[in-house]
């Protein structure tokens, strides 16, 4: 496009031509009111609130709306005349005839002048500036929403008047509505319980937590509208650098390395199933992770402790041990748990006023230091109550809305104790994450009875496993806290390292090799190696043995059943000879 | 030079392993041109004592199917190793103890009650048993003494070669003829003595189309009771196909079928047990780490010993069962 040249209040700017003038006063940073306006969809004109005066080369004025008017070579745009503020103000007051109360409204007459619209103050809420149909045209894509009626009855309503299919519940109208008029709201009056809010950042395309590796947002494509209606892409738009892709798909990439750090974590234990703790059901039941969430001060709530209707909570009580120690999840304890939950208490007492209740089973606070970080939260005043929580359940009249009763028995008192609290934090199990067995086997090492992967050796083999090459860093090993996972970490990297220096490794004579003459490729073998080392060689159509990760177990040379499989040293003929030898 | 002579003999078999030389159609007439046979009880008349006429070592060759389960079988068996120069145990019977081999899993006394008492078309109220020596006007009659125990022909007399299969596939037959003819003709060595002829040293699984994979089986299935994919291998899909376990040689017919191999070629080679093996093998590829599941897919497969010693119960590291 050519370059034209224009001024704005006397400012010049060179823009391309046929530009809107308001994205040139808006580069100079000159402020023009919009209502109706937003960059990613065509401008409309319909509040009428942008209008300036443009002059042509000739001297002529007229009165144009700023948001769609195209700049030509040589125009000058005035945008605080008297007549162009007399202007706003008259479009203005009539928007206010149909609906005067809402803010931005108000706060726009507030800056022009307005004491009392001369037409009347209306109680609509809605100036039928159509942001909201042409979003959900151009942009969403769904055409869920558009005009009915004509004249002083037009309104904008969902096709038929009725709930719509149309409709993804992607929230850009109600996000975009100048006005507010249009709402997200939960059907049937339903409870939200903490769960469903995201404490963390919520647009489909998001930087997933502050502290991610690599620190980079990601597309979510089970809420990018893009994925669902082949739209919007404003993300792209936005994008100085254009980095955004919609088109990017998940692809493996294979890495030649010589050594391998698991450190493949835990996932959180659900504790909906475990139903007398209402998690999922009642208003203010979160879990430890969501709690840690909200304090983290890029988290939703800035780290304040809030409840779900954005209040301050008066009490609130922490549930070590769900999940763990418990026959009926997992027998282990999480180890993590009770020195979390004494930081929770002590992060509730610095940043509010609320009672805090610890309900534990045994107080574990082994650590260095652990020992008199308990004791500064018992000078802090929080109630340390040994007993298990054992039900949570709504409070009665007698207690304000919202009240949830913890019930426990308070062992040391021999008492039965229910707890009126505002809010409650379950500590839940650090648990192996469900495909644990699946990666183990990948990589050819062993997971226990709780899916935890399993060390060389408990005492003397803590970070390396039956692999060679493979070392294990963090709870994938065992549930552990930081200072121990980072010891384990940086075992692990010097072992790693030891290795790759060195550049060669030392290996056992004894590995099972596969006749080539005599391996028929059935592939039974294939699956049979608990360290993956047998491979299908697709063009020679036989398997092979890679020795270097051969343990000689042997279990390959017993189950192959064409005999093309021989345990050097433990060959066939050299066990029947000392079979024979013993027997003779 | 007088023709070299061939000797064919059948012990306990079925029979199947003369078809399958009449199989080889002209060629029969060509071993008969090049041969002068001196005893074939199956096809042309011929008495005992006309092999036990000839010298030590006057047949050339002697192609000896069927096991050894009967005096009878066991005498012959030594006569026609000394009558042979080369002595040559044809088809799975002689080889590997074959179908018959499977009496090894019970007793005489059981299959002698069976057979003269308890099988549903039995008439014998006098409850008559076969007598190994009986006394007539005439004389004294006698009948073979049948074993409590089969066994392979390797197990009682000296075997120079082995040709595998139930019975061998007239094609390798014919190849096995024309290398004789060859050596003999030529002058050529003879192969090392325990070579198996007319066989492949890899798995049957090496002459099978279908595709493989990495397998992993949950649940077996019997060949009525699935119409298997004609593309993937038949072990993958359920059915306990011996192929991995059974010498090639037979140009995978069964498979090719869409029937699962039974294992007539006897074990490849370096395979001592070929049911060990196999049963070995299919307790490695079992998907599953449930015991009581284990037990529930091994159910499955409904006769055991049926299923990976069909053909080499005699033959393999059981022999039989201890009743």
């Amino acid at each position: 496009m050519p370059k034209v040249n224009i001024t704005v209040d006397g400012r010049p700017i060179e823009v391309e031509e046929g530009s809107y003038v308001l994205q040139a006063a808006e580069a100079l940073g000159i402020d023009i009111p919009t209502l109706c306006f937003f960059k990613y969809v065509k401008p409309y004109a319909a509040c009428r609130i942008c209008v300036v005066e443009a002059r042509d080369k000739r001297g002529r004025t007229r009165m144009v709306t700023a948001c769609n008017y195209p700049a030509s070579e040589g125009i000058e745009i005035l945008t605080r005349t008297p007549r162009v503020m007399a202007a706003r103000r008259l479009n203005l007051e009539m928007l206010m005839s149909r609906c005067a109360s809402m803010p931005v409204l108000t706060a726009l007459a507030g800056k022009l002048g307005i004491d009392q619209p001369r037409w009347g103050t209306g109680t609509d809420t809605c100036i039928l500036c159509g942001l909201c149909v042409r979003v959900c045209d151009e942009i969403v894509g769904a055409q869920a929403l558009g005009f009915a009626s004509r004249g002083i009855d037009r309104f904008v309503t969902t096709p038929f008047e009725v709930d719509s299919d149309a409709c993804i519940l992607c929230g850009a109208c109600a996000a975009l509505c100048p006005t507010g008029h249009i709402r997200m709201e939960e059907a049937g009056g339903r409870d939200v319980v903490h769960s469903e809010i995201t404490l963390g950042p919520n647009a489909a395309i998001a930087v997933p937590f502050r502290q991610a590796v690599p620190n980079a947002p990601r597309i979510d494509p089970d809420f990018c509208v893009h994925f669902r209606t082949g739209g919007c892409k404003v993300c792209a738009a936005v994008c100085p650098k254009e980095c955004i892709s919609h088109d990017d798909v998940e692809r493996f990439e294979d890495l030649e390395v010589g050594t391998v750090v698991l450190a493949t974590g835990y996932q959180d234990f659900d504790p909906t199933p475990m139903k007398q703790y209402g998690y999922g059901r009642l208003p203010n039941v979160i879990t430890s992770m969501e709690f840690e969430r909200m304090n983290n001060a890029a988290g939703s709530t800035g780290g304040k402790i809030l409840m779900e209707n954005g209040k301050e909570p008066g009490a609130i009580a922490i549930l070590h041990c769900i999940g763990s120690r418990d026959q009926n999840a997992h027998p282990y304890c999480s180890r993590v748990c009770c020195m979390y939950a004494l930081k929770f208490a002590h992060l509730v007492k610095e940043k509010t006023s609320a009672e805090v209740y610890q309900l534990y089973i045994d107080l574990r606070a082994f650590g260095k230091g652990y020992e008199e970080f308990f004791h500064r939260i018992l000078e802090e005043g929080v109630n340390v109550i040994r007993g298990k929580g054992a039900e949570i359940v709504r409070g009665g009249k007698e207690y304000p809305e919202g009240t949830l009763l913890v019930r426990c028995e308070d062992t040391l008192a021999a008492k039965f104790r229910e707890i009126p609290v505002d809010m409650v934090v379950l500590c839940t199990a650090l648990e192996a994450n469900h495909d644990a067995k699946d990666v183990a086997r990948r990589f050819g090492i062993s997971v226990g009875a709780d899916g935890w992967f399993i060390e060389r050796h408990p005492k003397l083999g803590p970070v390396s496993t039956t692999t060679d090459g493979v070392f294990l860093a963090g709870v994938c090993q065992s549930p552990k806290d930081i200072p121990d996972a980072v010891a384990q970490g940086s075992g692990a990297a010097a072992q790693a390292m030891s290795l790759m220096i060195r550049g060669e490794v030392e290996m056992d004579g004894a590995y099972a090799v596969i006749d080539d003459e005599v391996c028929s490729g059935c592939r039974l073998c294939n699956d049979l190696c608990p360290y993956s080392a047998i491979g299908f060689d697709e063009t020679k159509k036989t398997s092979s043995v890679n020795p270097a990760l051969c343990k000689a177990c042997g279990t390959c040379a017993a189950g192959c059943p064409s005999g093309a499989i021989r345990a050097l040293h433990f060959a066939d003929e050299q066990i029947y000879a000392e079979i024979e030898g013993i027997l003779s | 030079m007088p023709k070299p002579k061939l000797g064919l003999y059948w012990a306990a078999s079925c029979g199947g392993c003369e078809i399958a030389v009449l199989d080889t159609e002209l060629k029969v007439l060509e071993i008969a041109d090049f041969f002068d046979i001196v005893f074939w009880p199956c096809a042309m008349d011929f008495k005992y004592d006309d092999v036990r006429a000839l010298a030590d070592g006057e047949i050339t060759l002697t192609l000896f199917n069927g096991a050894i389960r009967s005096s009878e079988n066991y005498e012959m068996a030594k006569l026609l190793r000394a009558k042979s120069t080369v002595l040559c145990a044809f088809g799975s019977c002689a080889a590997d103890g074959c179908i018959p081999g499977l009496a090894n899993f019970t007793s005489l006394e059981a299959i002698t009650r069976y057979v003269y008492d308890d099988s549903p078309s039995t008439v014998n109220p006098e409850h008559v048993r076969p007598q190994p020596v009986w006394d007539v006007p005439e004389g004294t009659l006698r009948l073979p003494q049948l074993w409590n125990t089969v066994r392979t022909l390797t197990q009682v007399v000296d075997v120079d070669y082995v040709i595998p299969g139930c019975p061998p596939q007239p094609d390798q037959i014919k190849a096995v003829v024309d290398a004789v003819v060859d050596i003999l003709k030529n002058g050529k060595p003879l192969p090392p003595k325990g070579t198996v002829l007319g066989a492949n040293p890899r798995a049957c699984c090496e002459e099978c189309p279908r595709k493989r994979d990495v397998k992993k089986i949950r649940a077996f299935v019997r060949p009525h009771e699935l119409i298997p994919d004609p593309e993937i291998c038949l072990l993958e899909q359920g059915l306990i196909c011996m192929g991995p376990a059974t010498r090639g040689g037979c140009g995978a017919k069964c498979v090719k079928a869409g029937v699962p191999c039974r294992g007539c070629y006897g074990p490849p080679t370096g395979v001592h047990d070929q049911g060990a093996k196999m049963a070995s093998a299919i307790g490695g590829v079992i998907d599953s780490t449930d015991p009581e599941e284990i037990e529930r897919i091994i159910a499955g497969i409904p006769d055991l010993v049926g299923t990976f010693y069909r053909f080499s119960l005699p033959g393999s590291t059981l022999r039989r069962r201890q009743v």
